[in-house]
């Protein structure tokens, strides 16, 4: 798994309680190969899980991918993939991590529900 | 406006608060104190100036609910916090200006907390890497008027920072770059084909993680140990690489940028550290230059005052009594993971929605004090609350463009909202205040007397 910053990513991220932001940075994007031996099309979300944590997301095709990898525009749904350890340098590792990716029936959480039941969001 | 039209200007040259680009030639139609339109920006940097949905007013969690407060009474309850906490943490600083960063110098010592940036989610590891090898750098302005090849590794400037190529590196044309983009080779190396690889002469995908082997395999080749490389080294045939380091020695002026393409992945800072080996072993038979693509407008300044202030450009601790850096150790994300910071003060980024979701609900247990513009993820964490003015549109400062050069940003229009440095200003008084209530609570009675 790789995460960036996208267009559309950016040009919402000093915005990120809207609903465009959750729309650009809850996209992933696969190669067409992965996309059809997953029996992706338009509307299906998919669940993906590393050793750190699990999100539901939007996939969708990037042909310059190629297969085995994932791109997810960068931000708290990619960050749910990402550990904790920096590596002596104070950075973590947010690109090179290893996920499994499944069809699912979940919906995509909110922005506000990602923070919900944590520190202030919880009152 | 009493049957009056708003009066409307145009404002020239002025300064894009998004990307380390620093954009200097936007034009802003101003209408009243609102940005109506935004001209020559890219599509970043025209949302960013066009604005969004503010906070509106200071807000403090009381009883469980957040309820609008004076400003007096936020930095008084800020100040209480930073104050009363063993090791506060002080983080984000990459959305403003230089005056405001060096407030935040003084109010981390003050308190003996820690001062991070957001540069140690970003190029921290390239800071570490320049520090251990050295950079050979240049302006961008030199770039644009020598570069012959251009070469982005792990970054993509056709999404982060879209006017790159168009104002300093691949399609702008220069005193001794006459032809422009005709006149140029672009190599792109990543691990996908980006945008940016579509507008290269010569792309080369690698491997995920295998920077450092093949920046070592370029090397090999440049010092003339080419036999010694392996067939393929990160996915990428012995013969391409030959080729890549060829293109590299036959620039008359190269420049190579790189981006989190290395810095976030496998090796980190030593990967960045063997691009500048790279680099500076090439000046043996040409001109190389090299530089970070850094992200946020100002992230190259909060590493230039905290290094003037403290001698160390993030991650500097204060909590024995004078500045320690040891990132590994005091940065954000390692004091938050390991629970070493028991209060953090967030200003000028959204560290709810950039860190590992591990270390995010680590900040969410402690006490988090916020100031912004605009409401995100931090906010919902955030026990204190201050709006802020924007820099660059609302109040006027100093920013670092990426390649080291200060540039003065302009006030656009008016505010309600005090500046950063009129917040932290007042959060110093208020600390100053409460130390001296403090002290003389604390002083003898006969002194008192």
């Amino acid at each position: 798994m790789i995460s960036g910053r996208t267009l559309a990513q950016g040009a919402w991220c000093e915005s990120k309680m809207c609903d465009d932001f959750t729309k650009a940075a809850s996209l992933c994007f696969l190669s067409e190969e992965d996309f059809k031996s997953l029996n992706l099309s338009g509307g299906m979300n998919v669940l993906i899980k590393s050793a750190y944590g699990r999100v539901v997301m939007v996939p969708r095709i990037d042909k310059g991918l190629p297969p085995g990898m994932i791109f997810m525009a960068m931000g708290p749904w990619a960050n749910s993939l990402v550990g904790s350890d920096t590596g002596g340098c104070g950075t973590p590792q947010f690109k090179g991590i290893e996920v499994e990716l499944e069809t699912t029936d979940e919906p995509v959480m909110d922005i506000r529900s990602m923070f919900t039941n944590l520190g202030g969001a919880k009152t | 406006m009493n049957g009056q039209e708003m009066k409307t200007r145009t404002e020239e040259d002025v300064l894009c608060s998004f990307c380390g680009c620093l954009c200097d030639d936007l034009v802003v139609e101003i209408e009243g104190d609102n940005v109506k339109n935004v001209r020559h920006a890219c599509r970043l940097g025209a949302s960013k100036l066009m604005g969004h949905e503010r906070i509106r007013t200071p807000m403090i969690r009381k009883n469980g609910k957040r309820e609008e407060v004076s400003y007096q009474e936020a930095y008084d309850r800020a100040a209480h916090i930073l104050v009363n906490a063993k090791r506060p943490l002080l983080y984000g600083w990459a959305s403003t200006v230089c005056e405001a960063q060096k407030k935040g110098v003084l109010l981390t010592e003050m308190v003996g907390g820690i001062l991070d940036s957001t540069a140690t989610v970003c190029h921290g590891p390239s800071i570490l890497g320049i520090e251990e090898r050295g950079l050979s750098g240049a302006t961008l302005g030199q770039i644009k008027n020598r570069a012959d090849l251009i070469v982005f590794w792990g970054c993509n400037p056709a999404e982060a920072d879209p006017k790159h190529g168009l104002r300093y590196s691949t399609n702008v044309w220069g005193f001794f770059t006459p032809e422009g983009r005709k006149g140029r080779n672009v190599l792109v190396v990543d691990v996908r084909q980006t945008r940016t690889a579509k507008n290269a002469d010569k792309f080369i995908m690698i491997t995920p993680g295998s920077d450092f082997e093949v920046l070592s395999a370029l090397r090999m080749f440049v010092a003339g140990k080419g036999e010694f490389v392996p067939e393929k080294v990160g996915g990428v045939p012995r013969a391409e690489l030959f080729e890549v380091a060829d293109m590299m020695k036959a620039a008359k002026f190269g420049a190579f940028f790189f981006g989190l393409g290395i810095t976030h992945s496998r090796g980190r800072a030593k990967n960045v550290g063997n691009a500048l080996a790279l680099i500076a072993e090439l000046n043996a038979h040409t001109k190389f230059v090299v530089m970070p693509m850094r992200g946020h407008y100002n992230v190259a300044g909060i590493g230039q005052v905290a290094a003037w202030e403290t001698g160390f450009p993030m991650s500097i601790d204060f909590s024995r009594g004078t500045a320690y850096f040891n990132p590994g150790e005091t940065a954000a994300c390692d004091v938050l993971s390991r629970g070493d910071t028991d209060a953090v003060m967030v200003i000028a980024s959204d560290p709810a929605s950039n860190f590992p979701r591990g270390i995010m609900e680590n900040l969410a247990k402690v006490p988090v004090i916020q100031i912004d513009p605009y409401e995100n993820p931090t906010t919902l964490l955030a026990e204190v609350v201050i709006p802020s003015a924007i820099a660059g549109v609302e109040c006027e400062g100093t920013a670092y463009r990426m390649d080291g050069l200060a540039l003065r940003m302009k006030k656009l229009v008016n505010s309600p909202y005090p500046s950063d440095e009129e917040i932290l200003s007042g959060i110093i008084e208020s600390v100053k205040k409460l130390r001296g209530t403090e002290a003389e609570a604390n002083a003898p009675k006969e002194a008192s007397a």
